[in-house]
């Protein structure tokens, strides 16, 4: 067997009393797409932020391609290839949709202890970051501030920005949450364009988008991973249903 | 190239300033050399600060403590009748940044509301340092005999000359501080000031180019300091007073944060309004006698009215840097 692109061992992160993640096992392997669900306050974001690097867990260990990272501040991950979205777009408001891809780009070349040259001048960083927003999108929007974007475009700017990092592995906290009907399908159809080159870890509440993009699903309760399987798998196990899925999800 | 109007405006007041001691020898007036040095002198110092409070988000409350260094080694090496100029000058500039790279290196770990009172509780230690100092002056100060010496290149004690020195002077911290801004680095302190988490997300980590930031500007307000203790040839603790912090966070803010203009502009209306509601005499008596209260109301009233500072009024380029 393979070893997993990323592998969390033992998590565990608590708030006072509240035990967010409470003992999570999870492996993700390289090319796949992992989706993590689970009803509100399952802890998923808490989960994404230890992963990410913004939280520190309690307990517990996380390996990225092999590397033990669990000590790794979040900008360091980063540069390793970690990119992640934000349940809340999370942007440079008053630069442009150009600007902000180019801070990516610039993020990943080297140090930035430049002073002289005009950094919307250098084409190593424009144009790479010109050809990312052309790919999910928003290429005729490169001059727009980010600030006058319509929610679904920032969203999108968003997944440029990580994507512009050329992450080995893609975190996408709700990627499609506040979005209207029309604009999470070109969401998730633009995900699916990625399935297979990329290693994205997915948290949504949308259960069509989870089913359209995941190949396995870990589903979180308490802070616990009470199963993980392929998409049909999850969709018949009972416990699932019981303590999540419910009555009311057409499954 | 088409300049923004901020940009014109920033320069038509260059100019102007450029105007000033030909102006003033033709109406007698010398006066006016004087106030117009003294604004062009807070306006260095006003655009270091804009550096890191405007365009790095970090709200320094101390930033007079360089002035102060910087017109302390000035004025120290002259009492120890060192008075060349360029090593008076280095060690403003370089005891400033050691200074700031000090004080940053503590204070850039906090934010927010710790960070204001960390950068003004080390300005004001150095403020009681030169109080108790007693060989130099103690708290009354002392007076510089000696201005710095520049042989046979420029006479400090020429008004018009040390004019056009800090003028010049003037212009290169505000293409300097222009050419930062847009660089990579000016980017990225940009960046962590709009959206830090964002910015630690994408792979910065914000802390050592808020410390660089931090030191430059440190740097920048030292030479500041060199040429006030020179205009004023008095040396006194009073340059590193918290309420020198307040009047330079106050120009940068009434002119207008992260805009190239908003610091000098705002140093000009400052002074200038100082200037006016104290010494003008078709004012009425009971408008001079309390004029800080008069300044005070107008700046309320600039701030309520042009959120954006003085510079905001104007449209400035479209990346939001002029």
């Amino acid at each position: 067997m393979t070893e997993p692109l990323l592998a969390a061992r033992g998590l565990r992160k608590s708030f006072g009393a509240v035990a967010a993640t409470d003992g999570v096992d999870l492996e993700v392997f390289e090319g796949e797409t992992h989706a993590i669900i689970g009803p509100n306050g399952a802890g998923k974001t808490t989960l994404i932020s230890q992963l990410s690097g913004r939280l520190r867990p309690d307990l517990g260990r996380i390996l990225f391609a092999g590397e033990e990272i669990t000590a790794l501040p979040e900008p360091a991950r980063a540069r390793k290839g970690l990119a992640r979205s934000f349940q809340v777009t999370s942007i440079y408001r008053e630069f442009t949709a150009l600007d902000n891809v180019a801070l990516a780009v610039q993020a990943h070349a080297g140090h930035s202890f430049r002073f002289w040259r005009d950094a919307r001048r250098e084409r190593e960083l424009r144009e790479p970051a010109r050809a990312v927003l052309e790919e999910v999108g928003l290429g005729d929007r490169a001059d727009v501030l980010a600030a006058n974007l319509a929610h679904g475009e920032q969203r999108q700017l968003e997944i440029a920005m990580a994507l512009a990092t050329r992450p080995r592995l893609l975190l996408l906290d709700e990627p499609v949450a506040g979005m209207g009907v029309e604009e999470s399908q070109r969401m998730v159809k633009f995900l699916a364009t990625l399935k297979g080159r990329m290693t994205m870890i997915l948290v949504e509440h949308d259960m069509d988008a989870v089913f359209t993009l995941a190949d396995r699903i870990s589903v979180l309760v308490y802070g616990r991973v009470i199963a993980t399987g392929r998409p049909e798998e999850i969709r018949a196990n009972p416990e699932v249903r019981a303590a999540y899925l419910g009555e009311d999800e057409a499954c | 190239m088409r300049l923004a109007p901020r940009t014109l405006a920033l320069v038509a007041v260059l100019a102007l300033l450029a105007a000033v001691p030909p102006v003033a020898a033709a109406f007698g007036q010398p006066f006016y050399l004087d106030l117009f040095r003294r604004i062009m002198i807070f306006a260095i110092a006003a655009t270091s600060l804009n550096l890191i409070l405007g365009y790095g988000g970090m709200v320094s409350f101390g930033h007079a403590a360089y002035l102060g260094v910087g017109a302390y080694a000035v004025g120290v090496l002259a009492h120890h009748g060192i008075t060349n100029g360029f090593v008076q000058w280095a060690l403003a500039i370089g005891g400033s940044a050691l200074v700031a790279l000090v004080i940053g290196a503590v204070s850039i770990r906090t934010s927010g509301i710790y960070f204001i009172m960390i950068t003004l509780a080390f300005t004001q230690m150095l403020y009681y340092l030169g109080v108790s100092i007693e060989e130099y002056g103690g708290d009354d100060g002392m007076r510089v005999k000696t201005l710095s010496q520049f042989p046979g290149l420029l006479d400090l004690a020429d008004p018009a000359a040390f004019y056009y020195l800090v003028l010049a002077l003037l212009v290169a911290v505000l293409w300097v501080s222009g050419r930062l801004v847009r660089s990579r680095f000016g980017m990225v302190i940009r960046a962590a000031k709009s959206n830090e988490a964002r910015t630690r997300a994408i792979g910065f980590s914000p802390y050592p180019y808020r410390l660089v930031a931090f030191v430059v500007a440190g740097a920048i307000c030292g030479l500041a300091g060199a040429l006030l203790v020179n205009h004023t040839a008095y040396l006194t603790p009073e340059f590193m007073n918290w309420t020198r912090s307040g009047e330079l966070m106050f120009m940068v803010i009434l002119g207008g944060t992260a805009t190239a203009a908003g610091p000098l502009f705002g140093a000009a209306a400052l002074l200038l309004l100082e200037d006016l509601l104290q010494g003008w005499s078709l004012l009425p008596q009971w408008v001079r006698d309390y004029w800080q209260l008069y300044l005070g109301v107008i700046l309320v009233l600039v701030v309520l009215f042009a959120r954006r500072g003085l510079a905001g009024l104007l449209p400035g380029g479209p990346n939001g840097d002029d």
